[in-house]
């Protein structure tokens, strides 16, 4: 067992919060490795306090030390300062558990949830001793493996990445394990034979096993290198959430960091088919999980942790089926001792959400967040965010009369068919947010934030040229004169990030230069804004010869290879296409979790079903379907009995 | 001051090895779980977000260690046996944070930041710049001096501005214990008013070209009507009877 502890000690004297490395946080483990166990590294490529609370990466930091062919250790990207010390001391990346050095772990997996972090990937290979390009490791070297929703589009980090795991990982962590357990046993003798059988597990895409040909700057054919290499990627899917209540033991960590409280997942997929968000797209089906199971999580997690909040998480929380009745359970029950708070991060534009939340919030009401995302009722048909201006105001209004004082709004610029109009909306609805607030409080306030769209792969806006960065600039001055003397604040995300992410977003295996050239030029840390250069992503591209409007501010046709089309989130290409087309038109498409099935391919194709507790949605406002849902349970229904049998109650 | 109503309670604990790199305010929030893991009858405050009634006394440096660090906590009742609630609050607190004593406290106790009037460390000290183990006659040499000298300047950063302070107030005592590996093991007794002075500060007012490597605390003190008590035996509760503490603190070498 070698811990570099001694040597990373006296580092730590001269760092900005040394406490990110020295692990110890209730829930964290220091397992022994031994011989004939897979070790993992779980990495998050960020900092301690971005990436501890991740609930991807504990979930499989636990599964895996649960079985007993793995262990798992996890790291978290060391800030500039720590990485000067190391450097320059000869020390390795390691674990915050017990300090191994990265390099003497079998498998180094990366959680890639943003596109920016990417570089970040780069470093930690590198200060793990490892080659950074994955054609030059030795079999020596561990394997790198990366997986979250940025692994959907693998293709700028293919070579990087030995094998990315596509989906959810709960169950192909296993066989992972099972396939690098054997090749240990054998000695690790062939990098690529072990590569080729990690080809063939379901849900696993190896790049190298892959050859991409060219025709111009278009994509001619990606095709597998072997009759036993499949042609396409299917996603993983967990079919049911009720078995897989995890994370059991939530780390707790010593220093303050993002979402710093008990996160219960209580749903994952989401059907409501926001057109611009990826997350909703390749989550699919609805997996709700049984609200006796989310009960016992939330005490079981409050008595094991100390904390005094908890979040119930997902991408609409409430749209969890018996929404109400959980909350009132949780607010007036008597888990853990003394106060404890709940929060529903995601929530909806209507009534109904601000019912909850003033069920949640008693006494502090100071703030509460919406998203309309687009500032037209033509541009929300557009994206399929069916929220009406009077949701909104009948939301805002519940909000102000009940004692909230600032509303937050989100929204999107940059979509497609978006015209100054369409922008300036976004204008209207923040001044009338704020006159109806006049009306409860003389302090009323509003914040509009607005980022630039990014189209997402595997979403039906993954055609759609994105506005470049003088544009946005243009709709931001557009918005800033329209709000001047409002009393309503608008906040931006920084143009040029956004056009960084475009180029990450929707790359090829060419932009991988890009980026290698990013990260030598010491573009780390690219998501925080005092780090971020455009100028190193425009000079990267250029060194790679590479046109970076081509790939960011350029339509594609119907015919184009995509450079994910290989990587399958179950969305049927023409489903996807259909609905760009519908989009165009401004044309939106109901929750099928509600209303028939439309056929979008997942179920279908992966044999899986909505797993909900309720057929109807919860009651009150158009729940943002666009639909009047005012009686609760007018929309047709497709019932599914066996499922909803197994969770009801 | 404290209310009158409720069990008021004094804890004194260790901050010891990885954890010395958590902050102060880290610290107490490690309490604040630990207390609600070990479902302690807490006393909250009145207001908008009620907290538990916590007080700490002295805030200790980041990357400092500890045998005698202090909180004082408010409860409803007394919590059955309060050396098994020690022990309870060990298991719940992270590692290299033990709960050593533990004595419920008088109504109306002043509070430990203003009580504690003196500290004591144990610090190594090595040569700045890797200029190999300083000599400990040197050492001696310069400490001797310093005590004699009726001011021990130093420049500290206080808010992004340079202040020239004296420190040689705060010191009380000062001796050479002896050599470690790589340096010199001091002693060191502080006063915390009217204004204290950290280790670091000390060790580098002596401007023998030392830096502090490892600092220890190993005691604090009030002093009171001429007497000189730890915390723990300074405002006991007359109902219940205060458990005597007879733990001397080892002077430990890095």
């Amino acid at each position: 067992m070698s811990s570099l502890w001694p040597r990373i000690e006296p580092l730590l004297a001269g760092v900005e919060k040394p406490a990110r490395y020295i692990g110890m946080e209730r829930g964290s483990l220091r397992p022994e490795h031994r011989p004939h166990q897979a070790s993992w590294l779980l990495v998050y490529p960020d900092t301690y306090e971005v990436g501890l609370p991740n609930q991807g990466l504990q979930i499989l930091y636990e599964i895996l030390n649960e079985r007993d062919d793995a262990v798992a250790e996890r790291a978290y990207a060391p800030w500039t300062d720590l990485e000067a010390g190391i450097r320059r001391a000869g020390v390795p990346f390691f674990s915050v558990d017990t300090h191994r050095p990265a390099g003497e772990f079998d498998v180094l997996a990366f959680g890639l949830a943003a596109e920016l972090v990417f570089t970040n990937v780069l470093n930690c290979i590198d200060l793990a001793g490892v080659p950074v390009r994955a054609e030059e490791r030795r079999p020596e070297d561990p394997l790198v493996i990366a997986g979250g929703h940025c692994a959907f589009n693998p293709e700028p980090m293919a070579d990087f990445v030995d094998a990315f795991v596509i989906g959810d990982g709960e169950e192909v962590v296993g066989e992972v394990t099972e396939v690098v357990a054997a090749w240990k046993r054998g000695g690790r003798a062939s990098r690529e034979a072990v590569l080729r059988e990690l080809a063939t597990v379901p849900g696993v895409y190896v790049p190298s096993m892959y050859e991409v040909d060219y025709d111009g700057p278009f994509i001619a054919a990606v095709r597998p290198r072997y009759p036993d290499v499949p042609e396409h990627v299917e996603k993983r899917t967990v079919a049911d959430l009720a078995d897989w209540p995890y994370p059991k033991s939530q780390l707790v960590p010593l220093i303050e960091v993002v979402h710093d409280r008990l996160n219960v997942e209580i749903f994952r997929g989401c059907t409501r088919g926001c057109r611009f968000c990826q997350a909703g797209m390749i989550t699919r089906p609805v997996r709700e999980r049984p609200a006796e199971q989310v009960r016992t999580m939330v005490a079981d997690g409050l008595r094991r942790t100390g904390y005094d909040e908890v979040a119930l998480t997902s991408l609409s929380s409430a749209d969890f089926s018996g929404i109400d009745g959980l909350v009132a359970d949780l607010v007036n029950g008597q888990e853990g001792c003394g106060n404890v708070g709940l929060s529903l991060p995601s929530l909806r534009v209507d009534a109904f959400t601000v019912g909850i939340a003033s069920e949640i919030q008693k006494v502090r009401r100071t703030g509460l967040t919406f998203a309309p995302e687009g500032g037209s009722w033509r541009i929300r048909q557009v994206m399929n965010k069916l929220i009406t201006e009077e949701d909104l105001y009948t939301a805002v209004d519940g909000a102000y009369s009940q004692g909230w004082r600032r509303v937050k709004l989100y929204f999107l610029i940059g979509l497609p068919t978006e015209m100054d109009d369409d922008t300036l909306g976004i204008a209207e609805l923040a001044r009338n947010v704020v006159a109806v607030g006049r009306r409860y409080t003389r302090q009323a306030s509003c914040t509009a934030s607005v980022g630039g769209f990014v189209p997402k792969p595997h979403t039906p806006f993954q055609w759609f040229g994105q506005n470049g960065v003088q544009e946005l600039h243009r709709k931001v001055r557009l918005l800033k004169d329209a709000l001047r003397g409002s009393g309503a604040q608008l906040r931006w995300h920084d143009p040029e990030a956004t056009y960084a992410e475009g180029i990450a977003s929707r790359g090829d295996r060419r932009v991988g230069r890009a980026i290698e050239h990013v990260w030598r030029a010491g573009g780390t840390f690219q998501e925080w804004s005092e780090r971020f250069d455009l100028g190193l992503w425009r000079e990267g591209m250029a060194v790679a010869g590479l046109d970076a409007d081509w790939y960011v501010t350029r339509h594609r046709n119907e015919d184009e290879i995509l450079p994910w089309d290989h990587i399958r989130a179950g969305l049927h290409r023409d489903f996807l296409w259909a609905d760009w087309k519908a989009a165009l038109d401004a044309h939106g498409l109901p929750d099928c979790r509600w209303t028939p099935c439309y056929d979008c391919g997942v179920c279908t194709d992966y044999a899986l079903e909505h797993v909900v507790a309720s057929a109807v949605a919860p009651a009150g406002g158009s729940q943002g379907t666009g639909q009047d849902l005012r009686a609760g349970g007018d929309v047709p229904v497709q019932l599914r009995p066996t499922r909803v049998g197994a969770h009801a109650g | 001051m404290r209310g009158d109503a409720g069990f008021p309670v004094r804890l004194r604990f260790t901050k010891q090895g990885k954890i010395r790199f958590v902050s102060h305010r880290d610290v107490a929030r490690a309490f604040e779980r630990a207390f609600r893991i070990e479902r302690l009858p807490l006393v909250f405050t009145q207001g908008f977000v009620p907290r538990p009634k916590v007080s700490f006394g002295l805030a200790l440096s980041v990357g400092h260690e500890s045998d005698a660090e202090y909180l004082d906590v408010e409860l409803t009742h007394e919590p059955g046996a309060l050396p098994a609630v020690a022990g309870a609050l060990s298991g719940a607190l992270p590692e290299g944070i033990d709960v050593t004593c533990i004595a419920s406290l008088a109504d109306r106790a002043p509070a430990l930041q203003e009580a504690v009037t003196a500290v004591e460390y144990t610090v190594e000290a090595v040569a700045a710049y890797d200029a190999g183990r300083p000599s400990l006659e040197a050492v001696s040499d310069v400490v001797g001096a310093a005590l004699a000298s009726p001011t021990l300047v130093t420049t500290r950063t206080r808010k992004g501005r340079e202040v020239v302070e004296d420190v040689r107030p705060a010191v009380r005592r000062l001796d050479v214990l002896g050599p470690t590996e790589h340096g010199v093991l001091l002693h060191l007794e502080v006063s915390t008013q009217p204004r204290g002075a950290r280790p670091g500060e000390i060790v580098s007012a002596l401007r023998a070209g030392l830096v502090e490597q490892r600092v220890l605390r190993t005691r604090q003190w009030i002093e009171r009507g001429g007497a000189r008590l730890e915390p723990l035996e300074a405002d006991p509760r007359l109902s219940v009877l205060p458990r005597a503490d007879s733990r001397v603190p080892e002077v430990r070498a890095s």
